[in-house]
C-alpha cells in the first residue's frame, strides 16, 4: 500500500502543473455538486419551517356542488356540510382511522368594540381540538375548553394583530385577556386569551365556542368546514382509499353520487406534505443529475491526462513488465493514481463546497422576508451532512476508477518488446 | 539440461509472412557461458525474445528448468520472467525517475519482498558491484558502465536461472566493455550463473565459452 502509494506520488510529482489543472476540472465539478445539493436542503428546510405550524395529519371537508346528475337530481346543485356529516364523521364508519372532529361555523362582517377601539372581524365557533389542528399558539391566556363549550360560555380567543389594534398599539396581550369586549349586536364576549397570528391563518379571526356561536346567531344545522385528525394512513394509495370512502359515504347522505369529488371536497394536508417531499425528492434528484454531469467533464479530463501519462511511460511499463510485473499491478498502479487525483481534487472541491454552504449559511440562514405582514424564510441552513460527504466520498472512488479504467487497460496491454525497442 | 529448446520455429505477419526461426533446436547446461552471434535479422534478437519470454512461438517446445513454456497467460509469463530471468539490455533500461537502489529492488518489489528486505538486498548487490555510494543516485547522475552495473544488479537480485544479456556492451566504450564483460566471466565462475549474451561483436563472443551462431533463422554451431 505504502509503495504503491509512493509510485502514484512520484508520478504525480512530475507533473505537477497538468495534474493541478485536471484536478481542478473535478474540484469544480465536486463543489458544483455540494453547493447545488446544499441549496437543495436550503429549500426544503425552508419549506418545513414555512409549513410548519399546521399538523400535517388532518383532513378538511366542505362542501361544494355536484358535478354530475344523481338519483334523478340535476347537477350543479350546491351541497352544504351539516351535523349530520359531523355524526358520521365521528361515527363507527371511519372510527379506525378518524380521532378528534372538529366543525367550524362562522359569522363574518362582526363589529367588535373595546374601550374607544373597534374593528370589523369574523367570528369563528371551533371546538378545542382546533387549537391542536392548526397548531395555534396562545400568546396569553388559554384557548378554548370542553367546558367552554358545553356550558356555551361567552368567552373569545382574540388574534394578536386584532388585540394589538384594540391595545391601541400596544402588544403587552395580557392587558386584555380578562377584559370584555362588545360586538356590534351588544353581546359582550370576555377574552380568555390571545393567539398567535402566523402564515397559516390568513384571515384572523375571534375564536368562539361552536355551541355559543351557534346559539347567539341561530345557525341551524349547517357548517362551514369539518377538521378532523386521523391516523394510519401511511402511503399515498391508502390515503387516497381512505378519502374515496369517507367522500362516498357523505354523498350519499346528500344524494349525490359517490365518486363526485365537487360535491363533498376534502383536502388532505397529509397528501400535500406527501407530494411536497415528492417535489423535493425530485428537486433532489435533479441537483444530483446537474452536480454528476460537472463532475463528469472532470472525470473525463483526468482520465485524458491519465491516457497521456501511459503513453509517455509505455517505455517503462515495458521495463516494468519485462522484470516481472504483471498486467494486473500496472492496472492497479493507474488506477490507485486516477483514484489519488479524483480523491484529492474531490475532496478540495468538497471541502470548498462546504465552507461556502456555511458562508451562507451565517449570512442568510436567518434571513427572512416578510410577506404580508409574516416572516417567510427563504433559504434555511442551506448545508450538507455526513450522508453526503460518505456518498461523494464513494462517488470520487467510483468516478476515479472509471477514469483510470481505459488507460489502465492500455497500460496493461503494453508489449514488452516493443515498448523496449521503442527507445 | 537448463534450456531445451526443440525445433521452434517463429513467423511474423507483417503483412508478408517473415519466417524468422526455422526450426531451432539448442540445449543450454546450467552454469554455462553462452554467446549467440548472428547479423542483424539472423533470428537472433527473436531468438532471445522467447527465451526470456517475451515473446512466443509458432510451434516446436521451449523447456526452461523442466518447465515447459508455452501458451502462457500474460500472468504466468511475468511471474516466470521475475523468478527465473534476469535482462540486461543495451540501452540499460532503468527507470529515469528512481534512485540506483529503488531500479535494483523492483524485481523483488514484484515478488512482493518486505520494503526494508528488499533495500537490504539491494544495496548489498550495489555493494558487490562497487556501487554502494551511488546508491541514492539516478540514472543519469552515472556513467554508461555504472548503469550497466547498476541493470546487472537489477538482472542478479532474484537469482534467477539464466540471465539474457542483449548486446550489453552496446552502449559503451572499448574500456568499459572489457570491464563489464570480466564482471559478468567472473559473475559466471563465481555466483555458477548461467549466461547467454547475444552480440554481433566478436571479441564480447571470445570471451565466454561457447559461441551458437544464427544465420537466417538457423542455428550453424
Amino acid at each position: 500500500m505504502r509503495d504503491l502509494f509512493q509510485e502514484v506520488w512520484e508520478s504525480v510529482r512530475r507533473n505537477k502543473l497538468r495534474t493541478a489543472l485536471t484536478g481542478f476540472a473535478v474540484a469544480w465539478g465536486l463543489f458544483m455538486l455540494i453547493v447545488l445539493l446544499g441549496i437543495g436542503n436550503g429549500l426544503r428546510h425552508s419549506t418545513e419551517a414555512n409549513m410548519g405550524d399546521i399538523s400535517a395529519n388532518v383532513m378538511e371537508v366542505w362542501g361544494g356542488r355536484t358535478s354530475v346528475a344523481y338519483d334523478g337530481l340535476k347537477e350543479g346543485r350546491r351541497i352544504r356540510t351539516d351535523e349530520g356529516d359531523v355524526t358520521t364523521t365521528k361515527g363507527p364508519d371511519f372510527a379506525d382511522v378518524i380521532d378528534e372532529v372538529s366543525p367550524t361555523i362562522s359569522q363574518s362582517g362582526i363589529r367588535v368594540s373595546y374601550g374607544k377601539r373597534s374593528l370589523s372581524t369574523t367570528l369563528q365557533g371551533v371546538y378545542p381540538a382546533y387549537s391542536k389542528m392548526y397548531k395555534t399558539q396562545i400568546l396569553a391566556g388559554r384557548f378554548l375548553n370542553d367546558k367552554d363549550l358545553s356550558e356555551r360560555r361567552k368567552v373569545v380567543v382574540v388574534s394578536s394583530r386584532d388585540a394589538e389594534n384594540l391595545l391601541d398599539g400596544s402588544t403587552d396581550y395580557a392587558k386584555l385577556v380578562g377584559k370584555r369586549v362588545r360586538t356590534d349586536a351588544g353581546i359582550s364576549l370576555l377574552v380568555i386569551g390571545i393567539w398567535k397570528v402566523d402564515r397559516a391563518s390568513m384571515g384572523a379571526s375571534f375564536y368562539v365556542p361552536y355551541t355559543t356561536l351557534k346559539a347567539i346567531y341561530a345557525k341551524g344545522r349547517y357548517v362551514d368546514e369539518i377538521d378532523f385528525t386521523f391516523h394510519g394512513l401511511a402511503s399515498e394509495e391508502e390515503n387516497e382509499a381512505f378519502e374515496n370512502r369517507y367522500r362516498a359515504i357523505l354523498n350519499t347522505r346528500h344524494r349525490a353520487d359517490p365518486a363526485d369529488v365537487t360535491s363533498i371536497r376534502v383536502f388532505n394536508r397529509f397528501r400535500q406534505s406527501l407530494m411536497m417531499d415528492k417535489g423535493m425528492n425530485l428537486l433532489n434528484i435533479g441537483l444530483w443529475i446537474v452536480g454528476l454531469f460537472t463532475l463528469l467533464s472532470g472525470i473525463v479530463g483526468v482520465s485524458n491526462i491519465m491516457l497521456i501519462t501511459v503513453k509517455e511511460r509505455t517505455h517503462e511499463f515495458g521495463i516494468r513488465k519485462a522484470i516481472g510485473a504483471s498486467p494486473g499491478s500496472l492496472i492497479k498502479l493507474i488506477i490507485a493514481e486516477a483514484v489519488a487525483i479524483t480523491g484529492f481534487f474531490g475532496y478540495l472541491g468538497m471541502i470548498t463546497g462546504m465552507a461556502l454552504c456555511e458562508v451562507v449559511n451565517l449570512l442568510l440562514g436567518n434571513n427572512s422576508t416578510e410577506v404580508m405582514g409574516e416572516q417567510v424564510r427563504g433559504i434555511v441552513d442551506p448545508t450538507v451532512g455526513v450522508d453526503v460527504a460518505l456518498e461523494a466520498t464513494l462517488l470520487l472512488i467510483v468516478a476515479g476508477t472509471i477514469a483510470g479504467l481505459i488507460p489502465a487497460w492500455k497500460a496493461a496491454r503494453v508489449r514488452p518488446i516493443e515498448a523496449l525497442r521503442a527507445d | 539440461m537448463l534450456i531445451d529448446l526443440k525445433d521452434i520455429n517463429k513467423t511474423y505477419n507483417n503483412g508478408q509472412p517473415l519466417h524468422v526461426l526455422k526450426g531451432i533446436t539448442l540445449g543450454i547446461e546450467a552454469g554455462e557461458f553462452v554467446s549467440i552471434m548472428g547479423a542483424s535479422g539472423s533470428g537472433k534478437s527473436t531468438l532471445l525474445n522467447i527465451l526470456g519470454i517475451l515473446d512466443n512461438y509458432d510451434t516446436g517446445e521451449y523447456w526452461l528448468d523442466g518447465t515447459l513454456i508455452k501458451n502462457l497467460s500474460e500472468r504466468q509469463g511475468a511471474d516466470y520472467r521475475n523468478r527465473m530471468i534476469g535482462f540486461i539490455f543495451q540501452s540499460f533500461n532503468l527507470i529515469s525517475f528512481k534512485t540506483a537502489v529503488e531500479n535494483v529492488e523492483l524485481p523483488l518489489f514484484y515478488q512482493g519482498v518486505s520494503r526494508r528486505k528488499r533495500h537490504a538486498m539491494a544495496m548489498e548487490y550495489l555493494d558487490r558491484l562497487g556501487l554502494k555510494d551511488w546508491a541514492s543516485h539516478y540514472p543519469n547522475e552515472m556513467s554508461g558502465g555504472q548503469k550497466q552495473r547498476v541493470a546487472i544488479a537489477r538482472a542478479l537480485i532474484t537469482h534467477p536461472r539464466i540471465i539474457l544479456a542483449d548486446e550489453p556492451t552496446g552502449a559503451l566504450d572499448s574500456k568499459t566493455s572489457v570491464e563489464v564483460m570480466d564482471l559478468l566471466a567472473q559473475l559466471n565462475r563465481e555466483e555458477k550463473v548461467t549466461m547467454i549474451i547475444v552480440t554481433h561483436d566478436p571479441t564480447v563472443a571470445s570471451k565466454t565459452r561457447r559461441t551458437i551462431r544464427i544465420k537466417d533463422g538457423i542455428i550453424e554451431e
